[in-house]
């Protein structure tokens, strides 16, 4: 198989195929069908839970009689009703379904109430009568490291002598930053429903990035074996990570409810309660100690970073250690010493979120770059440009050599055609003359490492179909969220057969179809899953290749599978006919593909090795304008120039680079997460937890490609595209930043700006600045 | 009695409708129209925007609202219009074929929820004068970033509607009688003029009055409450009013904020950006400006500016009519000046002179569609230099909305001056004890209340103030 290079031979050179999204004529006609959409089935039974109104505390006594007898009400479950493992957790068993004699979040569910209507079972699970005795809580980061609550061992990733290399730098700086939390806000809340199979068997249809972890769950939950559940997954209504992990608990208590009724059950959570219930993106405290010569060139880099990583485990190990390894971004650093602390708190588990620990590492080391710039009263982006991995600068501080840094030409490149110099300028003009509003300008890139950093979640399966009458139909383990990897996926089956897209079928992922599947996560999706349906219909097209070859009288090469129709030395005929006559030829028209990435390996113990196949780079410049007065702010412009290889579809690659950095936007400036003393989480709605509207998209936005593609023989020779772009919105955190220090620009320091940049936090920095 | 409605032509009859069900709900479950969504269930998310229509003489005028919060007894004698009748053949029309085409739709949940908004926009839904922009200003979406969606709705400003056919079928839907019934024990009415709004208040003193349901719909959706006795004023015909002349502008409890936001605009400028700031335009063309003041909020963001205009409120009973200054209404937290069987049937807001300094300004972490931090509102009158009257109200700095007094006295007498702002400012800090919430601490608060009269200041001098009228270098 032609697998150095699957780029060859069909996938057109120069036109790119900028297909929209498969379903996008069904999402504008309200015919794309989610989880809730799915016509009940008679007596399907309608679930809530009753959550902790502590964030930790021993149950001392459950009263249940209120809500069994609320009308409507057919069966209420608590922990002990679980016949097999209470847990949903992925890597740690620490995640119960339902709290079994301690709570230890706040809103964490204690017993779940299955109804005959949804507001019944809402209503009756408020009506349960707990008695707590309240154990001491850790809510922040303070607290749980004075306790010594840590949910593994601090890490240490170093390079070099760090301390030392302090010790003797030139110049030193010290500086602190709070990384607030994110909340997915997923328009689609979560949801699953379950019914009933013959002899035990049960099939479950989630909202799920993960499915194979959702069927192996359910049936640890219910003492079953894998074989017995099934777990479908059609499409999710947005997920970014919160779907991850934090999909399997619905699926969970509605299978349970499954199990112990007979009867078919949905768990469609409320959007305060989905808010309460899953976890979000980590938050961060960040201490860092800086070396720097006199031209603002890194000589050693001491960072610690502090995480809340909440009640469980979760998937708080990796999320963490890529915290760590994104903490150098694009610049090398000669001497580094980084240590992650995963402080464990009574406060609902911190979860994946696009990006996955790497926002927080980046925005750390970019507050560096800003931080050593405002010191030395230098351009920010000329101390970026002078750190960058470069020849002989190119070992990360896990010791992996950079190969494919292309971060230089990004930002030499963007620099130019953003006219950076010569807005700078424009903008110390305007702020001159601008008593009240201040303008500031950043270009911040990213460079981000593409492989799960847990070597064996890195395969990928699939499974595709030649009917009889030439239609296809292809399935995989990825799973769609509205990131456009079912059509990547139908381009690069179709393109092996030579034949339209709409001859293919994308069907719903099932854990029946493609077995022990990794999460549509880490943005590996099209990178995994894309080779994996390659090779199967691959496999197909040589099988077909082989039998007409003998049929026509041709060597196998000399058959070829065009937009025109199938090419048999002399003969031409339509690819149903191929089909129609491989299967007459008794031929098999199915297979399957697997792909497991090449390459990498990873000491976790040391924090060495080669996590990655590979990297994705971009760049963007962003323009705010802050009101000094009432510390309010405004985008005005972004231009990016971001890195997807070879695009295996721009149309899709753009839609994720443009709402990944809004996304990120976001979370820098208005989206505020905040739990109080008692470990109630503040925002549990869309009242108060604000993402961004249309008119907060900056009123220009440059989005170009980067020409190139990549070095590594991925599918098409493309690059992953989910997670990166994401990043790019760190732009618009330093420029909030350099409009604050406008204020006081003689003072050479850096604005004291926590993140998200909300008007309270930017008027605090001001009145730091002033004081 | 039942709740009719038209759904695409055919009448759809709801014989023992639930009052707090929702529309939402009914086109989910008993209708299978799942194309539209729950994102929230309150309001804030767009997903499930339907447009809503309802006769205006011999036309139909269409409003976008939000299903999720919309209970069924306001959806009596209307039309009904959601993303399945844009393509009843499967052909897409050219607004929702545009959004195909051109990457509108990522995961795709909130798309039906856009396409209404957009489409109310072509059709000449309520605000479908404002720009795409603030049209969807109530719609949320997690993954596009809104660039092709607003390119779209730019792309697609109108498209033809015949509504002729839904004129004629809905004159006389609704019947000549008042809508009313029971449903569990809980009863519920919809009057038709106010005389009959009278007469149910009468008899039923303590019902709770439902304009919009912005605010209520949430008590059933979020606070899972039964709401018993309830009396919907949105088909009061005579309190649909607005009145325009030099001296002012009158609202009905009636009207609706996107109904009154180009009145209250021209009263100034500043109050038309405030109107176009409260919440989306599926909660503009929903709750109204009297239940934005009935209902008390300490945080509502027309109270304050209608208080510094110095806007009368008038109430009707059974017994007839009282008329008191709007902040006189605000007596503590959660409890207002009326009567048990009073209504609120107007409010009056004073053309400011065309010499007095306005302003209007809201601070909140989102510009659109999010409840004030803090809303400050200026009018001060200017005679030779020297501030003759003040009207300062602020709104999130207290338990009511309410006047500062001690910066009102501030300011009176004393020239316009920096000074004069400085020692405003100072008094300001003594008017008020805010708290700390989930919208700010009493610090940010005291600071940003402060930080509005400087704002006022620097306008007046012809400083740039506002981060929303720059432009990138």
């Amino acid at each position: 198989m032609a697998d150095s290079n699957p780029r060859w031979p069909l996938w057109p050179e120069t036109a790119m195929p900028a297909l929209p999204h498969d379903s996008a004529h069904l999402h504008v006609a309200g015919l794309a069908r989610y989880v809730d959409d799915d016509p009940e089935l008679p007596g399907t039974l309608h679930l809530a839970f009753g959550h902790s109104s502590e964030a930790r505390a021993r149950i001392v006594a459950l009263d249940l009689a209120a809500v069994r007898a609320f009308p409507g009400v057919v069966a209420v479950f608590v922990a002990a009703d679980i016949p097999g493992t209470n847990n949903v957790g992925p890597i740690a068993q620490d995640d119960p379904v339902l709290a079994d004699g301690e709570v230890i979040s706040h809103g964490q569910p204690v017993y779940l109430v299955a109804a005959e209507t949804r507001l019944a079972a809402r209503k009756a699970a408020q009506l349960g009568k707990v008695t707590y005795a309240p154990l001491e809580a850790a809510i922040t980061v303070e607290q749980a490291r004075s306790a010594g609550s840590r949910i593994e061992a601090d890490q240490r990733m170093a390079r070099g002598d760090a301390a030392g290399a302090l010790a003797e730098a030139e110049h030193r700086l010290a500086g602190h930053l709070r990384i607030g939390a994110q909340d997915h806000f997923y328009l689609e809340g979560q949801v699953a429903h379950a019914r009933p199979g013959e002899d035990g068997q049960i099939h479950v249809v989630s909202s799920s990035q993960h499915p194979s972890e959702v069927q192996h769950l359910v049936a640890h939950l219910l003492g079953k074996s894998s074989a017995d559940v099934t777990v479908e997954v059609r499409r999710m209504g947005g997920a970014f990570g919160g779907k991850e992990s934090q999909a399997a608990l619905f699926a969970a208590a509605a299978a349970l409810v499954v199990h112990r009724t007979g009867r078919p059950a949905k768990f469609r959570c409320d959007r305060d309660d989905d808010m309460i219930v899953t976890g979000k993106r980590h938050d961060f405290e960040v201490e860092y100690d800086v070396g720097h010569d006199g031209e603002g060139r890194l000589e050693a880099v001491s960072l610690r970073f502090s995480g809340r990583c909440g009640a469980t485990m979760d998937l708080s190990p990796g999320i963490n250690d890529r915290t760590m390894f994104h903490a150098d971004n694009c610049y090398f650093l000669p001497a580094a010493e980084i240590v992650s602390e995963r402080l464990k708190t009574n406060t609902v588990s911190a979860t994946a979120f696009r990006g996955f620990g790497g926002p927080q590492g980046m925005l750390a080391i970019e507050r560096v770059c800003d931080h050593v710039a405002a010191r030395l009263g230098l351009d920010p982006l000329d101390v970026r440009q002078r750190n960058l991995y470069g020849p002989g600068h190119d070992v990360t501080p896990y010791s992996m050599t950079i190969e494919d840094n292309i971060a230089p030409q990004i930002i030499a490149r963007l620099r130019e055609t953003s006219r950076y110099d010569a807005r700078r300028e424009a903008i110390a003009a305007f702020n001159a003359g601008s008593p009240v509003l201040k303008k500031g300008l950043a270009l911040t890139p990213v460079k981000f490492g593409i492989s799960f950093t847990t070597t064996h979640l890195n395969q990928a399966g699939a499974l595709v179909h030649v009917y009889a009458d030439g239609s296809i139909q292809a399935n995989h383990g990825g799973t769609e969220m509205g990131q456009g990897l079912h059509i990547k996926i139908t381009q690069i089956v179709a393109d092996v057969f030579g034949v339209d897209v709409n001859r293919v079928r994308i069907t719903a992922t099932r854990t029946d179809k493609v077995p022990n599947t990794s999460a549509t996560a880490a943005s590996s999706g099209a990178d995994l899953n894309g080779m994996a349906a390659w090779r199967a219909a691959m496999a197909i097209r040589e099988r077909m290749a082989d039998f007409l070859a003998g049929a026509f009288g041709c060597t196998a090469q000399d058959v070829r599978f065009t937009p025109g129709g199938v090419i048999a030395g002399e003969a031409r005929l339509s690819f149903a006919d191929a089909a129609r006559k491989a299967w007459l030829g008794r031929i098999s028209l199915s297979s399957t593909g697997f792909y497991a990435t090449p390459e990498i390996a990873y000491d976790r113990a040391a924090h060495r090795g080669h996590p990655f196949y590979y990297f994705a780079y971009g760049a963007a410049v962003s323009e705010v304008v802050v009101d000094t007065l009432t510390g309010e702010h405004k985008v005005l412009a972004v231009d990016i120039l971001h890195d997807v290889g070879r695009s295996l579809n721009p149309a899709i690659d753009r839609g994720q680079i443009e709402g990944g950095f809004v996304q990120g936007q976001g979370w820098l400036t208005t989206e505020v997460v905040e739990w109080d003393a008692k470990g109630r989480l503040l925002n549990h709605s869309p009242a108060t937890y604000k993402v961004l509207t249309a008119s907060d998209r900056p009123g220009h936005m440059r989005i170009d490609f980067w020409e190139g593609e990549n070095v590594k023989p991925t599918i098409h020779r493309s690059k992953a595209v989910g997670e990166p772009p994401l990043m790019l919105a760190n732009s618009v955190f330093c420029a909030i930043s350099a409009a604050i220090a406008a204020v006081n620009p003689a003072r050479r320091e850096l604005p004291a700006l926590d993140a998200p940049a909300t008007p309270e936090a930017v008027l605090r920095a001001i009145a730091g600045l002033r004081a | 009695m039942a709740v009719r409605f038209l759904l695409d032509g055919e009448v759809v009859d709801l014989a023992a409708p639930d009052p707090t069900g929702t529309l939402l709900e009914t086109l989910r479950g008993q209708l299978r129209r799942t194309g539209t969504k729950e994102g929230c269930a309150e309001g804030d998310c767009g997903a499930c925007t339907v447009l809503l229509g309802e006769l205006d003489g011999s036309r139909v005028a269409w409003r976008a609202v939000n299903a999720c919060i919309l209970f069924l007894p306001m959806v009596h004698g209307k039309a009904v219009m959601t993303v399945e009748s844009l393509a009843p053949q499967g052909q897409l029309n050219p607004l929702q074929a545009c959004m195909a085409a051109n990457g509108s739709s990522q995961c795709g949940f909130c798309t039906p929820g856009f396409v209404m908004s957009l489409h109310g926009r072509a059709i000449g839904a309520l605000g479908s004068e404002l720009p795409v922009a603030d049209v969807i200003a109530g719609n949320l979406c997690r993954c596009t970033g809104y660039g092709p969606i607003l390119e779209a709705g730019a792309a697609v400003p109108t498209l033809a509607q015949d509504d002729a056919g839904v004129a004629e079928r809905l004159a006389g839907i609704a019947g000549e009688a008042m809508a009313s019934g029971w449903y569990q024990g809980r009863q519920w009415f919809v009057p038709r003029s106010s005389d009959e709004l009278v007469d149910v208040l009468a008899a039923h003193p303590d019902a709770r009055i439902v304009a919009g349901a912005t605010d209520v719909g949430l008590w059933v959706t979020k606070g899972l409450r039964d709401l018993d006795c309830l009396v919907f004023i949105g088909d009061v015909a005579d309190l649909k009013a607005i009145a325009e002349t030099p001296e002012g502008v009158r609202l009905g409890a009636g009207v609706r904020y996107a109904e009154a936001h180009g009145a209250l605009a021209r009263l100034h400028a500043d109050l038309g950006e405030l109107v176009r700031r409260i919440g989306g335009l599926q909660v503009r063309s929903s709750a109204t400006v009297c239940g934005n003041i009935a209902n008390g909020s300490p945080i509502g963001d027309g109270p304050p500016a209608l208080i510094a205009l110095g806007a009368q409120l008038t109430l009707r009973s059974a017994s007839g009519r009282r008329t008191m200054a709007l902040e006189d209404y605000f007596l503590e937290y959660g409890k207002q000046d009326r009567l048990p069987g009073e209504f609120v049937e107007s409010v009056f807001v004073p053309r400011p002179q065309a010499r007095a300094v306005v302003h209007v300004s809201k601070l909140s972490r989102r510009f659109d569609s999010d409840i004030s931090a803090v809303l400050g509102a200026f009018v001060l009158a200017v005679e030779a230099g020297v501030i003759t009257a003040a009207r300062v109200a602020f709104g999130g700095m207290a338990a009511t909305p309410r006047r500062a007094a001690g910066c009102e006295a501030a300011l009176v007498g004393q020239p316009f001056s920096e000074a004069t702002m400085a020692a405003a400012a100072e008094a300001l800090r003594a008017d008020f004890s805010p708290l700390s919430d989930v919208r700010g601490t009493a610090a940010y608060r005291i600071e940003a209340a402060c930080a509005l009269l400087w704002r006022l200041w620097h306008r007046e001098q012809g400083v740039g103030v506002s981060v929303l009228d720059v432009e990138a270098c």
